[in-house]
């Protein structure tokens, strides 16, 4: 099957006119030579791969599998996907150094680090250590690391019930939301019931895109279709999968049928035929006039960043328009393409200057914007936003649970406290930039 | 819960003619949303509003035109299947100076497109051929070969995309004086596109270390010819400071693709979309209809996971045509049209001739299109209305007119929608 797919995906190179569309949108080889673009390597370099012979060419390391060239491309060419299987194969045959695999893993980080929040959350920030983790497994010393929020998403799903409604949504919130922001958890499935949703949330994993984007792509397979069992019973009982982590809803959706071959499973494909991005499941709820729109004014100036694995989705930039509802919000929709950071490349010692120079463009938007704040889909983006600008960066939904006027997050966790998402946020940076 | 999200229109294809009729319609209070697989032809040609630059007569070069205006009555009477004939003259001139107002009020600031229909500029190409458009940016006026001062044209390194000499010896040959330099560019890589160096330009210091460098080579009274580089977000600004320090005209010449100056075209009406809070989807491929009778009830979109189904009072189609797939020629000599099935019009009779050897000659095959009423209808369907390349009877290459067709059909869809709907006046 896996070859089946693997054709299906190098057929499509037959369609690629040269036309360069793709290397006109890829934010990576516009910051280093060492990518020469998505063409060069995708639609070109595949018609010199050939099963059981070494792999022609290294350059596909840089590239950080945002998919952009793939959206962009006017032909149907899926040169993300192809690009994503040859960095797989390369990847076989040098080896996956210790430290992709372990940033890979962000369930085991997260397992180890909550316990001990406080004293990994100084540690991460230690310059000392910093440097020699840099040193021992080239994770470079001031890419962006989260804080372990000290509790799980997990604590509060196991206590809350989400009242009967008629309608069902399953809630998948993903690992950032698990370990690092509970809140962002706590204030999606807030905004969901006030919209009118039953919301549960069954026990669940990791999607395994940090694997598959690492070229781990057996381990992928694993937690993805670990992942598909967990929420194949709800889907199948007519229930929508809804998450806020637009790059792991994507891999649900698309990716790991597409680039892990794993397109003819059959309760991933019916997850992933069922799954939404929270926004845009609002969006279409507010098409069919049942989104509550009595919103509180939010008197601020917010800019707006779609981040590639949104974009990926195709459909367009939902969460823009809900912001469009928030009475006195100002949205500055940014055009800049990607923050640079691509999950777990920006940390790595060798790409963590490409990365940077890759959101330049952005950080400079975001600066001209006179916004206080960025709204971003994505937590990893949100991250690197955050240490790049030194602005507080929130998802779209924590502003809407905001206007909403809906009781803070973290309201039944003894260790949270009652302080908004802005301010939590900014507190954040802060520290940030102090360290 | 029904997948459906409803608009009052849906353009398919972001390319001039898409992104125009969508702009255009949202400014008038509609709720539009534009579906794409992919961006459009703006990435690939020149940038340049080309609304008719030659007249094809069966000789070889065909026959220049100086003035659209003056050319057009006989043009489309002799020609009563071209898109001109069916959009009619009048509605070129509304639908240009509409383009030219969003692009000056656009995200580039100060940065403006020049000319008029009354008479074409003549622009020398990145070969050094002589190119006929009716409307250019600003950054490229200077550059009529019918204006004075001798050229010189300058090649960047390491821009592999204009060859400088090659591109003043046939200017010389045109009977304009011209010559190539060379300046090299701080590129940290062996090869970079128009693109990334338009990027570049953007960085004060990267084009004053370029100015200092060319100055001293420059003679009195030239005119300075540069790739098309000259900045994405802010070409007005990087071409006026190049001005004023080299003291002296300057101007662009649109390179291979990527066209810097078509991306500035895109972000321009993609801004002017949004200002009228229109919707952008890029990625979403149509592959089907739902109908009632003779209406598209709505649009199937591949979506990640699945489709999404966007339901429309109306639908512009502005697909394009063969090369951005819209149409088909099958090993059958079948042309199809590849989105909704429609029927389509203008394809070689069987048997007769449908291509001839000359890439650049005249194509038969290259006049297909979707059939459509005089109103921009498809044929047999009452509210999907046809746009830019995807209509029938032009050569958009050969007449220099692919712009021009595209503007003007993307407008004119437009307002048969707002009249049809009683929408009010645009903005
Ligand atoms: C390299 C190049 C150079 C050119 N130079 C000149 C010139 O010098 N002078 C001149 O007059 N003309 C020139 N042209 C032609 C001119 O650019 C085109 O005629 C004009 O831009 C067509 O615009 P359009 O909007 O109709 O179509 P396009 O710009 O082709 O846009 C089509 C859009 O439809 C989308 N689409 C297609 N199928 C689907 C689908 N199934 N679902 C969703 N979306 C779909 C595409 O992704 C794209 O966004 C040139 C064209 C090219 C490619």
């Amino acid at each position: 099957m896996t070859e089946v797919l693997h054709e299906l995906l190098r057929g499509s190179l037959d369609h690629c006119v040269k036309c360069t569309i793709c290397e006109t949108a890829c934010p990576f080889s516009n910051a280093t030579p060492l990518f020469p673009g998505p063409k060069y390597a995708g639609p070109q370099a595949e018609r010199y791969r050939v099963e059981d012979e070494p792999s022609v060419e290294w350059s596909v390391d840089y590239c950080s599998g945002c998919g952009i060239c793939t959206q962009v491309c006017p032909q149907g060419v899926k040169i993300a996907e192809l690009n994503a299987q040859a960095r797989h194969k390369r990847k076989q045959e040098s080896g996956v150094p210790l430290r992709d695999r372990l940033i890979a893993r962000p369930t085991v980080l997260g397992r180890l680090g909550t316990p001990v929040a406080p004293l990994a959350n100084a540690t991460l920030r230690s310059r000392p250590f910093r440097a020699a983790v840099e040193r021992a497994f080239g994770v470079h010393r001031d890419a962006p690391v989260p804080r372990f929020a000290g509790r799980t998403f997990r604590s509060f799903a196991r206590r809350h019930s989400s009242p009967p409604a008629s309608r069902r949504v399953v809630y998948f919130h993903g690992c950032g939301t698990e370990y690092y922001e509970p809140d962002v958890g706590e204030k999606t499935v807030a905004v969901l019931e006030h919209n009118g949703f039953q919301v549960e949330i069954p026990k669940q994993g990791c999607c395994g895109l940090p694997l598959q984007s690492n070229g781990l792509f057996d381990d992928a397979r694993k937690y993805v279709l670990r992942l598909a069992r967990a929420l194949a019973p709800q889907a199948r009982d007519g229930a929508l999968i809804v998450g806020n982590a637009t790059s792991c809803t994507l891999m649900l959706k698309r990716e790991a049928r597409e680039i892990l071959g794993l397109a003819d499973d059959p309760e991933l494909k019916l997850v992933s035929e069922r799954t939404y991005d929270v926004c845009e499941l609002l969006l279409e709820l507010h098409d069919r006039g049942e989104l509550k729109t009595h919103m509180q004014p939010v008197n601020e100036v917010v800019a707006y960043h779609a981040p590639c694995q949104q974009q990926g989705h195709w459909i367009g930039k939902p969460a823009l328009e809900l912001l469009d509802l928030v009475p006195g919000l100002e949205v500055r929709e940014l055009d800049a393409r990607c923050c640079g950071i691509a999950g777990t490349y920006g940390l790595k010692r060798e790409k963590y200057d490409i990365a940077m120079a890759t959101g330049a463009d952005l950080f400079r938007q975001i600066g001209a914007s006179q916004a206080g704040s960025v709204a971003c889909d994505s937590e990893t983006c949100r991250w690197q936003i955050e240490h790049a600008t030194n602005k507080p960066s929130a998802h779209p939904i924590e502003l809407l649970h905001r206007a909403y006027g809906l009781p803070p997050a973290g309201a039944d966790s003894k260790r949270s406290t009652l302080r908004g998402v802005m301010t939590r946020n900014v507190e954040r940076v802060r520290n940030r930039a102090r360290t | 819960m029904r997948r459906t999200l409803h608009y009052d229109a849906v353009v398919v294809g972001a390319g001039v003619a898409g992104l125009t009729a969508a702009a255009r319609l949202a400014e008038s209070g509609a709720r539009v949303c534009v579906l794409a697989k992919g961006v459009g032809s703006t990435h690939l040609a020149p940038g340049t509003v080309d609304v008719l630059g030659y007249e094809p007569d069966g000789s070889e070069p065909p026959r220049r035109v100086d003035s659209p205006a003056r050319a057009l009555p006989a043009f489309v009477a002799e020609r009563t299947d071209h898109p001109y004939a069916l959009l009619g003259v009048d509605s070129i001139r509304p639908a240009l100076e509409w383009f030219a107002e969003r692009i000056e009020h656009g995200p580039q600031q100060g940065y403006r497109y020049l000319g008029e229909m009354e008479r074409n500029h003549l622009l020398p190409t990145a070969v050094g051929a002589a190119r006929p458009s009716a409307l250019v940016p600003e950054t490229m006026a200077a550059g009529d070969l019918r204006g004075t001062g001798p050229i010189c044209v300058v090649g960047l390194h390491p821009l592999r995309d204009l060859w400088a000499s090659l591109c003043a010896a046939n200017i010389v040959r045109l009977g304009v004086e011209a010559r190539a330099v060379e300046v090299g560019l701080d590129v940290d890589r062996p090869d970079e596109n128009a693109l990334g160096l338009a990027r570049r330009f953007e960085d004060p210091g990267f084009r004053r270390t370029f100015a200092d460098r060319l100055a001293p080579q420059l003679r009195d009274d030239e005119r300075v010819a540069l790739p098309a580089v000259l900045g994405v977000r802010d070409p007005h600004g990087v071409w006026s400071e190049l001005e004023t320090w080299l003291g002296r005209p300057v101007f662009e010449i649109p390179t291979v693709p990527p066209s810097v100056p078509g991306m500035r075209v895109s972000d321009a009406l993609r801004a002017a979309l949004r200002a009228a809070g229109g919707r952008l989807v890029v990625g979403a491929e149509v592959g089907g209809a739902e109908r009632d009778g003779e209406r598209v009830t709505a649009l199937q979109a591949h979506t990640a996971g699945r489709d999404t189904t966007y339901a429309a009072r109306w639908v512009v189609l502005a697909t394009g045509g063969f090369n951005s797939g819209a149409l088909a020629l099958g090993s059958d000599w079948v042309v199809r049209e590849t989105v909704l099935g429609l029927p389509v019009r203008g394809a070689p009779a069987p048997g007769a001739r449908r291509f001839v050897p000359e890439y650049f000659g005249e194509q038969p095959m290259s006049r297909v299109g979707v059939a459509v009423d005089p109103n921009q209808r498809a044929e047999g369907l009452e509210n999907v209305i046809v746009a830019g390349a995807a209509l029938p009877g032009a050569e958009p290459w050969r007449e220099g007119s692919g712009e021009g067709i595209a503007i003007t059909s993307g407008h004119r869809a437009a307002e048969l929608v707002r009249a049809e709907e009683g929408l009010g006046a645009a903005v």
